[in-house]
């Protein structure tokens, strides 16, 4: 067969190349997943489906860019991408929009954006870049600067107010750090200073934030606020049982019980359908995406390759972790999107490069060792 | 080569890190799968019931209130199904912002604001309430247009509302509705009610629909309907159909109401028209009334001030809640008293040349000045003797009067089907001890008995009670249980139930006594103080006028009417029945300040007894049938 004179065979292998297919299989069963849940919850707005098509045909060329990308190439982005994000954040505080009391998006004429989103790639980028940079003298000096280099854009974000999206990026810098060996003692001390000054932060937190944390402890006591999110969740996972309600017949989700049914709280809906059978698919298939991740880092030729894929695999278990427990009840509600199923573009986006990366690396680890 | 070694040692401490990252994997996504275990099997029965409390809605289902007819089935109370346009206080950040939002669109005057405001005051935990209702299909086509604009926060509604066709007419029989406030629920949970009241928002208030509610209001139905997070159902699930309530057929006659009420004019008083043979209410008048229309759906604050302030008092139910001294009226009574007694004969007579009575230091005089002369038993009831009467009470004494007396009912409430009735006073010396609290305030004098001969003094009886005695007079000594309400139906299975006459009391009177007072009370319309009245009347009647002294004429005093204020002069009584052989009607009317008996309140018996008996309108009186439907009174206040 040939399209246009090239072999179709040739055409597959220029699509394939640097495609991690194994990685491919297992977001491919996430993003399937994902539409199923999304057709369900959007029975009152079926245009969501299909926007979420477009979405992920975008993501998936994102994807493909990236993987194509050597990580040397992708290292000379790291400074310029970190330099802009924090640049922009400094606009956002500046001259942001303000939406529900946080100043948060910035307006550039034809759309409005988070800086802080773009923030969840271009640390960690930076960050694996400044360690493979100073590879050979890591000393605790290095790791201050790299801690310096967390908190600026962390601080930024913190200040809009947006806790959720900065324990994010900060937990994605801290990966980095963490596989660049940063000894366990300082982490447990730091570790229990936090801990320490968790009273003190208490302090510093608005009025929204502790009244978050203050639902999660007892929802009951505003059931109709605060606590309505957690409450119809619970009700959603816990009525679904063993085998589910079945696809599409969920009536918390269905009658509208469940709010931000379509993005963050997609897993109350998914849960109450599929039951806790589809919950351990769900976990298996992210365990087999962060293992698929993780097994990626220990391979890799650079230490660069290593830290970002270790940095990724576990964003990937943390958004998985904060998502499902927020929506079971067991973690505070953040705006943390369900990895791969939540709808949204920008979400999806970030996550296919993020996958992309992972490729890129994996693709590329016998290369440079040459 | 150290580097090497170096680069190997870093890579087996980056693995080493990487198994911890895997460890930290197992161990949160087992927390994850503990807590989906304990959701969803553990827990799963709690949380699955909760998803479908979430899911389901109990809605009631209001029951059709019942019908209120009169005798000849002319309906007097219905329900018909308007558009409210109602707020839900609870989903509206502002709720002056969303009424003039509102008031864009739809007329919305002051006192449907001001009304709003009291019902929210009132009812606090009312789901929605109606900022304006009886909309036009304008009205309700032009709101859905802009429905959205308010969130769910305000609704169009269809309702059943009371409606009286005959506006004013019989109001006091017929009472009112209105919303059930804090003490109706806790009247109802009480009963053990409560239940079958869910989703009714307005309960009978006075008068039959008072009193019959429970007849009238019917079963409510349940509704399961499976509703979304805000409340709206998707889709009924099951049905319970309400039960419509019973109709309720009163014995009254509701052209004779209109008859006398018209007679009435804008007088203040009562008229009480009895059916001797059962005691079947025929008419039932206290004016002024007022229009139960009004407060169909939350009375407009105006009009409620306007009917508690006004000194002609238009909630006052003076048929059962007034009490009057009888005046003359009680003489009749007095006679058969003292016939019975043995007090006097038919023969017996007086001799008053005075037109005084002396006792002690004091007289009691005669409204004729000079006397009567000669008076016998028939004489003293056609011209109104006092002195006769005066004699007649200072003999027997007050405990033989108000020994007899008790047996007409008088001083007792007679168990009427209406609440708010009081009892009225039978004077006596037992009466005096228990009303009054200084020993010699407590003591009977004999002056007093006195009066009480000619139906002054302490004498105080409802025009109900007069009613009921003129009709024992008629009926040979029968004294029946007052009733509003002839039968009550119900309209599925077409059971009628019927109420049966109930005897109260038995007067122990020998019929030629009866006989002879009712010869002089029919005397009393021929040739006495009620023929004027009754010229040229088709029919025999026996009556009694009579005159109750508001305020005490003093000793040397002469009671000029004129001279008096309109509040401070007499009551006009007059009690009657016809005719005389069989009678059909037995009434009593008072009319507050209306002079005497004879010039104010027996036209209007007249005028009543014409209709009744020879089915002759008063010329003049316009009687719309009740087909002729009032549509909106919106312009009639």
């Amino acid at each position: 067969m040939e399209l246009a004179g090239i072999p179709l065979r040739h055409v597959a292998r220029r699509l394939g190349a640097g495609i991690d297919g194994s990685l491919l299989v297992v977001v491919g069963a996430l993003v399937l997943l994902g539409f199923a849940t999304l057709y369900s919850a959007s029975y009152d707005a079926p245009g969501r489906v299909l926007n979420q098509c477009v979405n992920l045909a975008v993501a998936l060329g994102a994807m493909w860019i990236v993987a194509q990308v050597a990580p040397q190439t992708l290292m000379r982005f790291a400074l310029p991408a970190y330099l802009a994000g924090v640049a922009l954040l400094v606009a956002v505080a500046l001259a942001g929009d303000i939406v529900n009391g946080a100043r948060r998006w910035l307006n550039v004429g034809f759309a409005r954006f988070q800086p802080s989103e773009m923030m969840k790639l271009a640390l960690p980028l930076m960050l694996a870049w400044y360690f493979h940079k100073n590879e050979a003298t890591l000393r605790w000096r290095q790791y201050l600067v790299a801690a310096a280099l967390l908190a600026l854009p962390v601080g930024l974000i913190l200040r809009q107010p947006d806790l959720g999206t900065a324990a994010l990026v900060a937990t994605a810098g801290f990966f980095i750090i963490y596989f660049a060996g940063m000894s366990w003692r300082v982490m447990g001390a730091v570790a229990a200073l936090g801990a320490a000054a968790m009273p003190i932060a208490w302090n510093f937190m608005h009025d929204y934030q502790r009244r978050r944390v203050l639902t999660l402890l007892d929802p009951t006591q505003d059931p109709l606020g605060a606590g309505y999110h957690i409450i119809q969740s619970t009700i959603a996972v816990g009525s679904g049982g063993l085998a589910g309600k079945g696809w599409l017949n969920g009536t918390q989700a269905h009658l509208e019980f469940i709010p931000e049914r379509h993005t963050d709280f997609i897993f109350a809906v998914y849960s109450e359908e599929f039951g806790l059978i589809g919950n351990i698919v769900l976990l298996v298939l992210y365990a087999l995406l962060i293992a698929r991740g993780l097994m990626i880092a220990a391979n890799a030729a650079t230490l660069f390759g290593r830290l970002l894929a270790g940095s990724i695999a576990l964003q990937f278990l943390v958004y998985a972790f904060v998502n499902m427990g927020m929506v079971s009840g067991i973690l505070p509600v953040v705006g943390v999107p369900l990895p791969f199923l939540s709808y949204g573009g920008t979400a999806l986006l970030t996550l296919f490069i993020s996958i992309g990366l992972l490729m890129s690396i994996q693709s590329h680890r016998k290369l440079v060792q040459t | 080569m150290a580097e090497l070694r170096n680069h190997e040692r870093e890579l087996h401490h980056f693995h080493l890190r990487v198994a911890v990252a895997s460890v930290l994997v197992l161990v949160l996504f087992g927390v994850l799968l503990a807590r989906f275990v304990f959701l969803q099997v553990v827990q799963h029965d709690h949380y699955a019931a909760r998803a479908e409390d979430n899911r389901i809605s109990i809605v009631p289902i209001s029951p059709n209130r019942g019908l209120i007819l009169d005798r000849n089935g002319v309906v007097l109370a219905r329900n018909y199904s308007g558009y409210t346009l109602e707020i839900f206080p609870r989903r509206v950040r502002s709720l002056e912002a969303t009424i003039d939002e509102l008031a864009e669109l739809i007329d919305i005057q002051p006192r449907d604001r001001a009304r709003f405001r009291k019902l929210l005051a009132e009812t606090r935990n009312a789901e929605s309430l109606p900022i304006r209702t009886r909309l036009s299909d304008e009205e309700v086509a032009k709101f859905a247009a802009h429905r959205y604009r308010f969130h769910g926060a305000v609704e169009i509604k269809a309702r059943l509302f009371r409606q009286y066709p005959f506006d004013y007419v019989a109001s006091h029989a017929l009472g009112y509705m209105g919303r059930i406030n804090q003490a109706d629920l806790a009247r109802l949970e009480e009963e053990g009610v409560e239940a079958n009241y869910r989703g009714t928002d307005f309960i009978g208030k006075a008068g039959i629909e008072a009193s019959y509610q429970h007849e009238l209001h019917g079963t409510t139905g349940f509704e399961q309907v499976e509703i979304d997070a805000a409340g709206r159902g998707i889709r009924t699930l099951s049905r319970t159909p309400a039960l419509p309530g019973n109709n309720v057929a009163l014995t009254l006659d509701i052209r004779l109401q209109q008859v006398a009420e018209a007679a009435f004019g804008p007088r203040r008083g009562a008229v009480v028209a009895l059916d001797p043979s059962s005691g079947a209410v025929l008419a039932f008048v206290s004016k002024p009334g007022f229009d139960p229309n009004q407060f169909v759906d939350g009375i407009d604050p105006q009009y409620w001030a306007e009917l508690n302030g006004s000194p002609d008092r238009p909630l006052y139910n003076r048929a059962i809640a007034g009490t009057y001294p009888p005046g003359s009226t009680f003489k009749p009574f007095m006679a058969l008293a003292a016939l019975e007694l043995g007090k006097r004969t038919a023969r017996s007579t007086i001799n008053d040349t005075t037109g005084y009575f002396v006792f002690g230091d004091r007289r009691f005089r005669d409204s004729k000045p000079g006397g009567h002369g000669l008076v016998d038993l028939y004489k003293s009831i056609v011209v109104s003797s006092d002195v006769y009467y005066y004699i007649l009470a200072n003999e027997m004494g007050i405990d033989a009067i108000a020994g007899y007396m008790k047996h007409f009912g008088l001083g007792a409430r007679s168990g009427i089907d209406l609440q708010g009735e009081v009892s009225g006073v039978l004077p006596s010396p037992e009466w005096k001890t228990k009303r009054f609290r200084r020993p010699e305030q407590q003591r009977w004098y004999p002056g007093e008995t006195i009066s009480i001969g000619i139906g002054q003094g302490y004498n105080s009886y409802t025009p109900l009670q007069m009613a009921l005695a003129t009709a024992a007079l008629a009926n040979g000594g029968t004294v029946y249980r007052p009733r509003l309400v002839a039968y009550i139906d119900n309209p599925r299975t077409g059971e009628r139930r019927h109420v049966e006459p109930e005897v109260l009391h038995r007067v122990p009177a020998r019929r030629e006594n009866i006989e002879l007072v009712v010869r002089a009370m029919a005397g009393v319309n021929r040739e006495g103080t009620g023929a004027r009245a009754f010229a040229g009347a088709q029919y025999t009647s026996a009556g009694k006028t009579g005159t109750a002294q508001v305020i005490a004429i003093k000793q040397n005093e002469k009671y000029i009417e004129s001279k008096v204020a309109e509040r401070h002069r007499d009551h006009s009584w007059y009690v009657v029945f016809a005719p005389v052989e069989s009678p059909k009607i037995a009434l009593a009317v008072i009319v507050e300040n209306g002079g005497f008996g004879a010039r104010a309140a027996a036209p209007i018996a007249r005028t009543m007894l014409d209709y009744y008996l020879l089915g002759k309108a008063p010329p003049g009186l316009d009687m719309p049938t009740p087909e002729d439907d009032v549509e909106d009174d919106r312009e009639a206040d």
